[in-house]
């Protein structure tokens, strides 16, 4: 029986670029100032990584494929690098391929960066992947969104909420996220926004507005790994470490067959579960003190409470509305503003979880600093809430 | 003609008409700044195809209305023949295609006939003539393009017919066909080069004059002569092909009460080019009686003229012509309609850019399901799935799946949105998991939504429409999509 990775990787530094519209910025700058940040906190040579994995999502739009782009970026030289690709949980796969790395004995120190640069398409939103020879040949092409809002109509139909109701609390969430938001110098929208101004936003894919859709950014995150027993060798204390890495994918159930009913992301609900497992947790609405889950839009972070078990089926509306995951709620969301405000620069999205969950625990999240952070958990979905991968790492002060 | 235990004749006849349909006055409202005479065009209204429907979607629909009679004679049909001048392909035979969507066997032969509107009622002719034990299936479909600003863009139309023709007793026939008339000389009313998109046309009044009035009329009373009826004891007489009012002028000559000259269609559709003819025929259909005689002619380059009479039964005599017209959505914006038919390049965005390349290969591989919407049930479990892939999408078993036909099965919409976001030619584009009540459930683009949308649960049929071309390659591939329920066919 496989114990798992709880507490067998410690994360000894991490580094999060500024999000946002970098024209300032190639992938490879965007890289570098993450990795800068996250070496310098770690306090170490760069000469004692020994692996490295690169996540970037949309290859033929940004970064480029392989592993060349970081090795290039950051000149490493003679090391084994892997470039590692799973749609929006690519950031969270980056992390999971060092972790295993490092759990499994095979280097001392491992590096997982995520990038994306997605302002040099020329437009908003996120370019059109090709889906294979034979999907393509019958799959509507639909945007994220329109994905995402399959979601919103699954889920009013099931629990019977109409237009309003629903857009009420996905409102909710993000204005909550916006509020969170305008406290991260390094989020790419950093103003708060009115309830009736997203309510009144224009609409996306129904019954999504504007504001139910997060936010298209450049951005890398970066993570050094180690295992606990070294990280005490170099001296450092107060060790983060990871309590879960767990990633489930459609088998095409819920495209394909009546088994799903629209109103959750049961590769989210498989994911948590195994994640749950691994970390030994019972009860996670008491154990959990933070999350940053997958807001790409208000509609995912809605369900996602309920696929994660920390609301019952239906009660997510209500439980939204009454401030439950607001900064000052029972367990705060997306302390940092989330997808939403951050943006998401696909690869990089996953690890800038992990970065927020480290910054609280370490202290060092200033204004939006958390009372008593102790046990964090992220949440990737990639691809749409029918189709794709779920991710959910768990990670916490050993 | 003396009654027959059997006969040669038409079984049965299906019509497409798309549902967008312009108003002759908005066309004309959009060029009165320059072009004030087309207010005297400017009466009732005209079909016209969306940005997915071709000579071929709308071929594929009126066959699948012609089939969907309560005949269940699919399984011996020899041949398909689509009659059209403006097939979208010029090297790959378009009946093909539409034979795959219908679900033919491999083995039935399917043929383009082209080169004329009078080409329709020609396949029909030829059909008819030849048909000795097997049914052959007619469709005639036009799509029919005009320059912005012409008289053909007044009166042009689209629309597809699909004939079954086959041997039967008089019960089992829609009408029996007596025989028919042609001539062929080089009267030449209009033209079109390969390759070029618009019809150059000639004077009216000599078409009228000296082609219709000197060729058509001797060639329906020839016809009418080789059929042994004489002309007053024809009931309806059907013209295609011809200026406005040519029919009037061949019925007196030929001493054909004005009452007996069936509808020419200009008011509701429009001119359908080689699909006229066999439009005009389904309208004898639904005002005639049984025992009546009809003559349909259809002119260009000569004439071709048939004689029917229509039969005893009642099933096949349903109103076609009527419910396609019937289903009809107004539009009324005409840019969109020069969006639709490729005559006007909005700037639709850099989402638009992306370029699909079809692989033929996969093409090829899946034809069977892309073109006859044919999923696969998995001989372990009893699951029903759309695509087919190798192991079942219920239980893991790789065992071999047997076909499984979508297109007609009752299905529902189990999720939808309305997306603004994506490059789509008709915004906004619906799409939603569509859920099928054997048990498949498949992704699809969802068309003919009205104003308000529609909702999960709601009842959808299929139909065959373009699923994308492409602009790079200039390739048009088909896929099917959900119909809000009645069916739009």
């Amino acid at each position: 029986m496989a114990s798992g990775i709880k507490d067998k990787v410690a994360i000894i530094g991490m580094g999060c670029s500024r999000f946002g519209e970098r024209w300032d910025a190639g992938s490879e700058q965007l890289m570098l100032e993450a990795f800068s940040e996250a070496v310098q906190d770690a306090g170490i040579e760069r000469s004692r990584i020994g692996a490295a994995w690169l996540g970037s999502a949309l290859d033929s739009a940004n970064v480029g494929n392989s592993a060349i782009p970081l090795s290039t970026a950051l000149r490493l030289q003679g090391i084994p690098v892997t470039r590692v690709e799973n749609m929006c949980a690519t950031g969270t796969e980056a992390l999971r391929g060092a972790a295993y790395a490092v759990a499994a004995g095979a280097v001392d120190v491992a590096l997982a960066i995520g990038v994306e640069k997605l302002k040099d398409t020329g437009f908003g939103g996120l370019p059109v992947p090709t889906k294979g020879t034979l999907n393509d040949l019958w799959i509507p092409y639909c945007s994220a969104p329109a994905g995402f809002a399959q979601l919103a109509s699954g889920y009013a139909a099931r629990f019977g909420f109409s237009r309003d109701e629903l857009k009420q609390a996905m409102a909710h969430v993000s204005w909550k996220s916006h509020k969170n938001g305008s406290a991260n110098p390094k989020a790419h929208l950093r103003r708060s926004v009115e309830m009736d101004a997203i309510l009144r936003a224009p609409i996306i894919a129904e019954p999504l507005g504007v504001f139910d859709c997060c936010g298209v950014s450049d951005g890398a995150a970066c993570a050094i790994v180690t295992t606990p027993e070294i990280a005490r060798e170099m001296g450092k204390r107060d060790l983060v470490t990871i309590k879960a890495l767990q990633l489930s994918a459609s088998s095409g159930r819920e495209s394909g067959t009546s088994q799903w009913d629209g109103s959750c992301v049961p590769n989210t609900q498989m994911a948590a579960s195994a994640a749950y497992r691994e970390a030994g947790i019972r009860d996670p609405r008491r154990e959990l003190t933070q999350l940053e889950v997958h807001d790409c839009f208000s509609i995912t972070e809605l369900v996602t409470m309920e696929d994660l078990g920390l609301s019952d089926p239906g009660r997510g509306v209500a439980d939204v509305l009454d401030g439950r995951y607001d900064a000052d709620g029972a367990i705060p969301c997306q302390t940092d503003g989330g997808l939403k405000c951050c943006g998401h620069p696909v690869g990089a999205s996953g690890l800038r979880m992990v970065y927020e969950h480290y910054l609280q625990f370490l202290g060092r999240a200033g204004d939006r600093q958390l009372p008593h952070p102790r046990l964090g958990l992220s949440h990737n979905l990639g691809g749409v809430p029918y189709n794709g991968v779920a991710a959910v790492s768990i990670v916490g002060l050993l | 003609m003396s009654s027959q235990s059997t006969g040669i004749g038409i079984r049965s006849c299906g019509i497409f008409v798309p549902r967008l349909r312009i108003a002759r006055a908005a066309i004309a409202e959009a060029h009165a700044w320059a072009l004030p005479g087309l207010k005297g065009l400017g009466k009732g209204e005209r079909a016209f195809c969306n940005w997915d429907e071709d000579a071929i979607t709308m071929g594929v629909q009126a066959a699948r209305d012609c089939l969907a009679a309560p005949l269940g004679l699919h399984s011996d049909i020899s041949d398909v023949v689509l009659a059209s001048t403006t097939a979208p392909f010029a090297d790959l035979q378009n009946a093909s295609i539409v034979a795959r969507a219908l679900r033919l066997n491999d083995s039935v032969t399917s043929q383009d006939a082209t080169g004329s509107t009078r080409a329709g009622l020609r396949a029909l002719a030829s059909a008819l003539e030849s048909a000795v034990g097997q049914q052959k299936l007619v469709i005639a479909s036009d799509c029919r393009r005009a320059k912005p600003g012409s008289a053909q863009e007044m009166t042009h139309g689209a629309a597809a017919a699909a004939m079954l023709v086959g041997r039967g007793s008089e019960e089992e026939l829609a009408v029996r066909y007596c025989g028919r008339h042609s001539i062929d000389v080089p009267f030449i009313d209009h033209f079109r080069e390969s390759g070029e998109k618009y019809d150059y046309y000639w004077e009216e009044r000599w078409i009228r004059d000296e082609g219709v009035h000197r060729l058509a009329t001797p060639t329906i009373k020839a016809s009418l002569e080789k059929s042994g009826i004489s002309a007053d004891r024809v009931a309806w007489l059907g013209l295609s092909g011809a200026p406005a009012g040519s029919d009037k002028l061949v019925a007196k000559a030929l001493g054909i009460g004005a009452e007996r000259i069936l509808p020419d269609l200009q008011g509701s559709v429009g001119d359908t080019g080689a699909a006229h003819s066999l439009l005009l025929l389904a309208s004898a259909l639904e005002c005639g009686k049984s025992g009546d005689f009809v003559v349909i002619a259809a002119f260009g380059l000569g004439c071709e003229a048939l004689v029917f009479q229509i039969g005893g039964s009642s099933a096949q005599r349903r109103k076609a012509l009527s419910t396609a017209v019937a289903r009809r959505e107004e539009s009324t914006s005409y840019l969109k309609m020069l969006s639709f038919g490729g005559e006007l390049q909005l700037d639709w965005g850099p989402r638009s850019e992306v370029s699909i390349k079809a692989a033929l290969t996969q093409q090829y591989r899946s034809s069977q399901q892309l073109l006859g919407f044919v999923g696969g049930r998995c001989t372990a479990c009893g699951q029903v799935q759309f695509p087919v892939l190798p192991t079942c999408i219920a239980c893991a078993s790789t065992a071999q799946q047997t076909p499984y036909p979508l297109a007609d099965e009752p299905a529902r919409i189990a999720t939808v949105s309305a997306d603004w976001l994506q490059y789509y030619p008709a915004p906004p584009l619906y799409v939603g998991l569509v859920q099928f009540d054997a048990g498949a459930r498949v992704l699809m683009e969802i068309v003919n939504v009205p104003a308000g949308g529609i909702q999960v649960g709601a009842p959808v049929e299929f139909a065959f429409r373009l699923k994308a071309h492409d602009e790079i390659r200039h390739y048009s591939r088909y896929f099917w999509k959900a119909v809000p329920a009645p069916a739009v066919l």
